[in-house]
């Protein structure tokens, strides 16, 4: 009996440890006390989040918790990186192991709303695709009918594979992983035909296979994959911190300040909302509870949105993705952030 | 002299302490009371946290589409059904793979375990060796060393399409009704031509082909049955018993050919359409690599039950049994399997128990089970993990505790009987 209760103290001293909730500037009190930021990524996806051989992340998604940390902690490298999967990562962000998710989330009604979370924007607007290996001789993924399909569980492309498949009247059998990883050893093993998850995340494995050449991506798109970071409701604070945070970084782009010319445009330059934006007018830090050149440090962390994409899954990398819809709103694409005034 | 009926003292404050009587109650009283505190406290605190994140306790979304597809199901499922009919595929599923496994494990362990008792030198070694790898190694290692050979040894299903050559890379084995590949291996299936559709059975949908063999089965059974207390009684009366083998055997055979001509009962081989074999029965690999995992690995731990059963039965009682001139099977069969039952039983319930635990293992090899649907998938786009878990463990409870209530009953029926 005495054992019982033990464990039953144990129990509750665990559960009670865990218990953890968001309210009105509680997160950036905590990060600010904690010295460094709990950053949920993906567990390894080249380009978008990846440790290197020393274990240096580095990636898209990477580059956002940097820009957080360098505009709340005044220092970039103060990230602690959690990789999650897609089963563990809203459960890291909804128990408070992590202050921000930046993994590849899709934004979805039912996150926002029943899972209770707050997408801070978009920084890549992606869709779900299939590869397939060259030599089978498929061409459309409406080619698929009775295929074996990896998929990770846990995600919104899991149930738009099923919607997909239901909707154009055809069969598949689903396999199940848990990580990019199981997936392209799956994969690679032949258990299974076509690998799907979001496009940019197809390319993103491709790239890192010994041949790519002997993999293609079907041309079709059959769903809506906004990315972006997401915080847990509750926390408007943190919530507004992390959106402008992106916003900075996407304006930064716009108004073509780079992590090269930042220091001497926070001083020289003449346009008014890059004057408010890098604090050399305005304090607009203080509203945001931070201090005046928080943008300025996001943006010289890696550099603006584009530099980020550039350096990160751009053309010029293995995985060479095209700006497309996530080109500036100026340049017929779908980034656009909201003015800073 | 001092009453020993406690009642009987008036009662003093410091009886509490000193008096055994009292003292015991008073344990008692204090623990019973903390342990409900406790209790309380973890529930209220997991209440209070789920409310502090902005989570109710709502088992509601079991009613909700589920929207993801269930690579195997015993039962009718499609993207369309609810969370809980996905939660009842993944129990199907569970108890599938627990039963089969308890029976297999049964079989293993009994020969392994007799076979490590043979006087024969090499035998009795090669079981000791089964044994103890699979005892010492932990069993995710075993389903995922089974599993990479599986996938890694396997052809792909494509490797049976033929070449531009003619020459495949792979061909089926046992006159081409089998096809081991590296997601599944493909079996024929019967299959009925004279299809007479399917019956309304409480509820559910009963293939009435399927109903058909097993009335016949049943009657046969019965009748046997009757045949062979007849036949008893006849030895017990007159001394001389009946032949009833033929009779047996006509039962059986006779409606299952008569059955099966009736409803053009014959086989589908599978062939290679598309990507995949269709036609016959795909075996997934998943669910062949868990159930031979959990079979070799609880069969072990029965061998060394059985081996201690049988050890426990003195030897004196096959020596008498002996001198009464029975041969070794009856010796086995009617004096030492009954004793050694006795020690058998018990701790069979724990390894029985134990497999249909393990089977939640079966997330490993991307097995469909209970763990799986309504404790991965349906958690994962529900959100809903504290529900999902209760729910899990409920149901984990109610098929453990349905375990032991049944084997204690067979236990009861085996034990020593007292009179």
């Amino acid at each position: 009996m005495r054992q019982i209760v033990f464990l039953a103290t144990a129990a509750a001293a665990a559960l009670a440890a865990g218990g953890a909730m968001a309210a009105e500037g509680e997160t950036l009190a905590q990060v600010k006390a904690r010295g460094v930021l709990n950053c949920g990524v993906n567990t390894g996806l080249v380009g978008f989040a990846a440790p290197d051989a020393n274990g240096n992340w580095s990636g898209f998604d990477i580059a956002i918790c940097k820009a957080v940390a360098a505009a709340v902690l005044g220092d970039a490298s103060k990230v602690k990186y959690v990789p999650t999967t897609g089963q563990t990562r809203f459960t890291a962000l909804s128990s408070g192991e992590v202050d921000v998710l930046a993994r590849n989330s899709t934004w979805t009604f039912q996150r926002d709303t029943d899972l209770k979370l707050d997408f801070a924007g978009v920084n890549y607007y992606d869709g779900q695709g299939f590869m397939v290996r060259k030599d089978l001789g498929v061409s459309s993924a409406k080619e698929l009918d009775g295929a074996t399909i990896c998929i990770q569980t846990g995600t919104s492309t899991e149930l738009n594979l099923a919607d997909w498949f239901r909707a154009n009247n055809m069969t598949y059998q689903p396999v199940n992983i848990d990580s990019n990883a199981e997936g392209e050893q799956q994969y690679m093993a032949g258990a299974c035909d076509a690998y799907t998850t979001d496009a940019s995340g197809l390319a993103a494995t491709r790239a890192a296979f010994a041949d790519p050449d002997n993999h293609i991506i079907l041309p079709e798109i059959i769903s809506k994959e906004p990315l972006g970071p997401a915080v847990r409701h509750g926390d408007n604070n943190w919530g507004d911190i992390v959106r402008w945070v992106l916003y900075a970084l996407i304006s930064g782009e716009e108004y073509g300040v780079t992590s090269a010319n930042i220091e001497e445009l926070s001083k020289s330059s003449t346009n008014p909302d890059v004057q408010r934006m890098l604090g050399a007018t305005d304090d607009y830090g203080a509203m945001l509870g931070l201090d005046k050149e928080w943008a300025k440090r996001a943006i010289a962390a890696s550099g603006n949105y584009g530099e980020i994409f550039a350096a990160n899954i751009g053309e010029q990398t293995p995985i060479g993705l095209a700006r497309g819809l996530n080109a500036l709103w100026t340049q017929g694409g779908l980034m656009y952030a909201m003015p800073f005034r | 002299m001092t009453p020993n009926n406690p009642a009987d003292r008036p009662f003093r404050l410091s009886m509490l302490i000193y008096d055994r009587h009292y003292r015991s109650l008073l344990i008692q009283a204090v623990v019973f009371i903390a342990v409900m505190l406790v209790g309380w406290w973890l529930v209220n605190n997991t209440l209070t946290n789920l409310a502090r994140m902005g989570k109710t306790l709502d088992f509601g979304f079991l009613w909700n589409r589920a929207g993801y597809d269930i690579p195997f199901s015993l039962i009718p499922y499609s993207s369309n059904d609810s969370h809980l009919r996905a939660a009842m595929v993944g129990l199907t599923n569970t108890l599938l793979v627990s039963a089969l496994g308890c029976v297999f494990a049964t079989v293993i362990g009994v020969v392994v375990g007799v076979l490590r008792l043979s006087g024969n030198w090499l035998v009795a070694r090669l079981m000791t060796i089964y044994v103890e790898t699979f005892r010492n190694v932990p069993l995710l290692l075993w389903i995922l060393v089974i599993l990479a050979l599986f996938t890694e040894v396997m052809p792909a299903p494509r490797d049976y399409k033929p070449a531009a050559d003619g020459t495949a890379k792979a061909s089926m084995i046992l006159f081409d009704s089998v096809a081991p590949t590296n997601r599944y291996t493909a079996i024929p299936r019967l299959a009925v031509d004279n299809d007479p559709g399917s019956v309304g059975l409480g509820g559910f949908q009963v293939d009435a082909a399927l109903l058909a063999f097993g009335v016949a089965l049943l009657a046969a059974w019965c009748i046997r049955r009757w045949l062979r207390d007849r036949a008893q009684l006849l030895q017990d009366t007159t001394g001389r018993r009946p032949a009833t083998w033929w009779i047996t055997a006509l039962l059986f055979l006779v409606p299952l050919l008569v059955l099966s001509w009736l409803f053009q009962v014959h086989l589908v081989r599978p062939e290679l359409k598309g990507f995949n074999f269709a036609g016959g029965l795909n075996l997934d690999n998943g669910f062949v690599v868990l159930l031979l995992a959990l079979s070799l690995y609880t069969g072990a731990f029965i061998a060394e039950i059985v081996r201690a059963g049988v050890m426990a039965v003195s030897r004196g009682q096959s020596e008498a049994a002996a001198a009464l001139g029975l041969r070794a099977r009856l010796i086995m069969g009617l004096v030492v399997l009954p004793q050694a039952l006795r020690v058998i039983v018990p701790p069979l319930i724990s390894q029985y128990l134990n497999l249909t635990k393990n089977s939640s293992l079966a997330i490993a090899v991307g097995y469909p089970d209970l763990r799986a649907t309504l404790g991965g998938t349906t958690l994962n786009q529900t959100g809903r993990e504290m529900e999902s878990m209760i729910v899990m463990m409920g149901i984990y409870l109610a098929i453990s505790l349905v375990i032991s209530g049944v084997m204690n009953v067979y236990n009861a029926r085996v034990t020593l009987k007292e009179r």
